[in-house]
């Protein structure tokens, strides 16, 4: 895949690049690609990425229960066109393709990326105020707590009588209270989290060090530019053979 | 040296407020002096300690009148001089992995990097936290991730702890291992500590002072532990704070068990053992954080369908098990003349026929209001199940009334304190006049004022011939009410008796 194109660092496991790096690589194959809506560059990419994947060990067995709802996506797309619209096929197969091959790296950046090594990244390398990283970084971890939520608010209204029946509109109201009682308890946790946070010295007002430091090594560069040399060559065979087409024109 | 705390003429009004929280504050604590620090709840102990620690500034957060020194500078002007820990431990923490969240706060001060992580390992030990760095926070237990927090401040030795009633979210087990942690680590330096706790049993010996601050401002009492309780004991007790002392008295003596009138059955959570609920007793489900009480509590209460096993609703006296729905008349829910129950599967009931059987109270009484009047809430239930509207405006009013909330019946439920979220939670289960009463945790979070209105408020409807299962961590409420308890015990029913007797002696019936 992209991500590893580097052949001869392919024996480190994807974990191991830089997440700023692979987050890079992965955003230069959506420019790449959505630049043009032709078979020929989303073909080479995509074949590129399947080419790279047993470099970086991807077991097949994990991919597809990761990327799985991808093939799905591309031939709702596939089918939409063919049905919907008077594009012809080669157009249809090009989109559907260019979806599968900008989508794959985002699956693989996320499943191989700890988030906390993601954050740790953002901040030390692209430069993003920690207040934001690590503030997103802690409100995820509210996510479960908020599952455990709902599943109270739900209890709670049925303790109280209070449910909808074979009704499809009472339903709806439900849901809708549901909702706003979810929310209520979010703001009210994300208070004392914010607060916590606080009292733990965590503001913008101070300089702050980091115990995890995520160094940029010579495979990260080596990830980047070859990703890029691969997008960019096959946007130039796609217009040396004719194929590329620009979207806006 | 400077003073750990000085405050003069401090008040603090949140900016959504009218009133201010505290104010008219006079309050010097030298370093290293141990302070306990009470008063009723809605007295501003919360909010000081926020203060204290840097959290509340204005003018972003509220209004401030005086002065309030930390360290001998103004409150939050000091990096790393308080260390503030908060109730909900659950809330607190950041981070995934155990390490990184004690590193935490020492990259928020910028400590470097070379002396994070021995620090990080010398802390963790200290707090008797044995798990690799990278162990996951959110599967520690309630205890063990209050002294993680503990374990963060402690990274950076504070010269103030602040403790904002660090147990009260704990089952016993981990109460006392944080109690334990706190005698450790604030006993050993020479810090100073304010600490707010409902409860002080085993951490009396670590305060040298008790401060008790006045509802309407100022300080009410300041002195050694002994002179405060012994001079003002009663006093305090009256307005809601916890003092040392004999336990409450038990409010009935235990009694026969009326006809069951809810049975678990094999019930994968009770590891096969079977377990009821009776007319007019108390059965409290005991036991540690994650061993299945609540769980059991909402099988009981209809509000999770058991993965094995079964739930059965057997119902009250003169009232046939189950049967054909009968015609949903107000007549049919006179008091005496039970409804009788759907022939469906208990776990499976309409919610509107559940609720004319069963009242369930949570844990926090604000998830369970879905109205904005405390008079809207008491109506849901009687209007769910069908009764007339002169009907629901007699019973709401009549509620209220014996509750005490008459004065509040326009109120917001959510802007309720603690005691009268409780008192109406309560209330809005026995608008429908159930056989069963369901509560999770009912004294949790609540003053000793709060603490005596419900206990007495149970045992009156568990006298009137209702059937009562109360999940809890309070020893103090199983010895006051519970005629019989079962302790569980990861899953498993650990021993089920009279409270108090060894379990042989008394096996459930």
């Amino acid at each position: 895949m992209t991500l590893v194109l580097a052949a001869p660092l392919a024996a480190g496991r994807l974990g191991r690049f830089n997440p700023a790096a692979k987050l890079a690589a992965a955003a230069i194959v959506m420019v790449g690609l959505l630049v043009t809506a032709d078979l020929v560059t989303a073909g080479i990419v995509l074949g590129a990425e399947l080419a790279a994947l047993p470099l970086a060990r991807v077991r097949p067995g994990e991919l597809a229960r990761r990327a799985w709802p991808l093939p799905v996506a591309a031939a709702g797309v596939a089918l939409a066109n063919l049905v919907a619209s008077s594009a012809p096929g080669t157009t249809t197969a090009a989109i559907s393709i260019r979806l599968i091959a900008i989508a794959l790296p985002g699956v693989l950046v996320f499943a191989s990326t700890d988030a906390v090594d993601l954050a740790d990244a953002l901040v030390q390398q692209v430069r993003v105020p920690p207040r934001f990283a690590y503030g997103a970084l802690a409100a995820f971890r509210l996510l479960p707590m908020l599952a455990a939520e709902w599943e109270t608010i739900g209890r709670a209204r049925r303790a109280r009588g209070i449910d909808a029946g074979r009704s499809p509109l009472r339903a709806a109201a439900l849901f809708g209270s549901r909702v706003y009682a979810l929310l209520v308890a979010a703001i009210r946790t994300g208070t004392r989290l914010a607060a916590a946070m606080d009292a733990r010295g965590f503001d913008s007002r101070s300089p702050r060090s980091c115990a995890r430091r995520q160094v940029v090594r010579a495979h990260d560069w080596l990830l980047v530019a070859a990703t890029a040399a691969v997008v960019a060559g096959a946007n130039l065979t796609a217009v040396a053979v004719g194929a590329w087409h620009p979207l806006l024109l | 040296m400077a003073r750990a705390i000085e405050a003069a003429g401090w008040g603090w009004r949140h900016s959504d407020r009218r009133r201010f929280a505290l104010r008219h504050l006079d309050l010097t604590v030298e370093e290293g002096e141990r302070v306990l620090l009470l008063g009723a709840s809605g007295a501003g102990k919360s909010t000081l300690l926020k203060a204290l620690a840097g959290v509340l500034r204005a003018p972003e957060a509220g209004d401030e009148e005086g002065d309030l020194l930390v360290g001998g500078h103004p409150a939050g002007d000091l990096p790393g001089y308080a260390g503030l820990v908060f109730q909900d431990p659950s809330s607190a923490i950041v981070m995934g992995r155990l390490g990184d969240d004690v590193a935490f706060g020492m990259e928020n001060r910028a400590v470097p990097l070379e002396r994070i992580w021995p620090r990080v390992l010398e802390v963790l030990e200290l707090v008797g936290l044995r798990y690799p760095l990278d162990h996951r926070t959110d599967r520690l237990s309630g205890g063990e991730q209050q002294r993680l927090a503990i374990a963060g401040l402690l990274a950076l030795s504070p010269r103030l702890w602040l403790l904002d009633e660090p147990t009260a979210n704990l089952d016993p087990e981990g109460a006392a291992m944080v109690r334990e942690t706190i005698a450790e680590v604030v006993g050993r330096s020479n810090a100073a500590m304010l600490l707010v706790e409902h409860r002080v049993t085993g951490l009396a010996e670590l305060v040298d002072r008790v401060v008790v601050l006045e509802p309407a401002g100022g300080v009410l009492a300041d002195g050694p532990p002994e002179e405060i309780f012994g001079r003002l004991g009663p006093r305090l007790r009256a307005e809601g704070v916890w003092v040392p002392g004999p336990r409450p008295a038990r409010l009935a003596p235990p009694r026969a068990p009326g006809r069951a009138v809810v049975a678990a059955e094999r019930l994968s959570v009770v590891d096969g053992v079977d377990l009821a609920a009776h007319e007019g007793q108390v059965l409290a489900v005991t036991g540690s954080n994650g061993s299945g009480k609540t769980t059991l509590a909402l099988a009981l209460a209809s509000l999770l369908a058991p993965t094995s096993g079964e739930v059965r609703f057997l119902g009250g006296a003169g009232q046939p098990a189950s049967g054909p729905a009968a015609p949903r008349s107000a007549a049919t829910l006179r008091p005496g003349a039970r409804p009788p129950c759907p022939a469906a599967p208990y776990p499976t009931w309409p919610a509107r026929e559940l609720v004319r059987h069963v009242g369930t109270v949570f844990q926090q009484p604000e998830q369970q209001f879905v109205t904005s009047s405390v008079a809207a809430e008491l109506a849901v239930g009687p209007r769910r199940c069908g009764m007339p509207e002169p009907e629901v405006a007699r019973r709401t009013a009549e509620l209220l009334e014996r509750l005490a909330l008459t004065h509040l019946a326009d109120a917001n439920p959510f802007t309720l304190s603690g005691g009268e979220q409780r008192r109406l939670s309560v209330a809005t289960a026995l608008a429908t006049d159930p056989e069963l009463l369901v509560l999770d945790e009912p004294t949790f979070g609540q003053d000793a004022r709060g603490w005596d209105e419900l206990a007495a408020l149970l045992a009156a409807q568990r006298d009137a011939g209702r059937a009562i299962v109360t999940v809890t961590h309070d020893g103090e409420l199983v010895a006051a009410l519970a005629d019989r308890e079962a302790k569980l015990e990861g899953g498993r029913i650990a021993a089920a008796c009279a409270p108090g007797a060894p379990a042989e002696a008394a096996p459930v019936p």
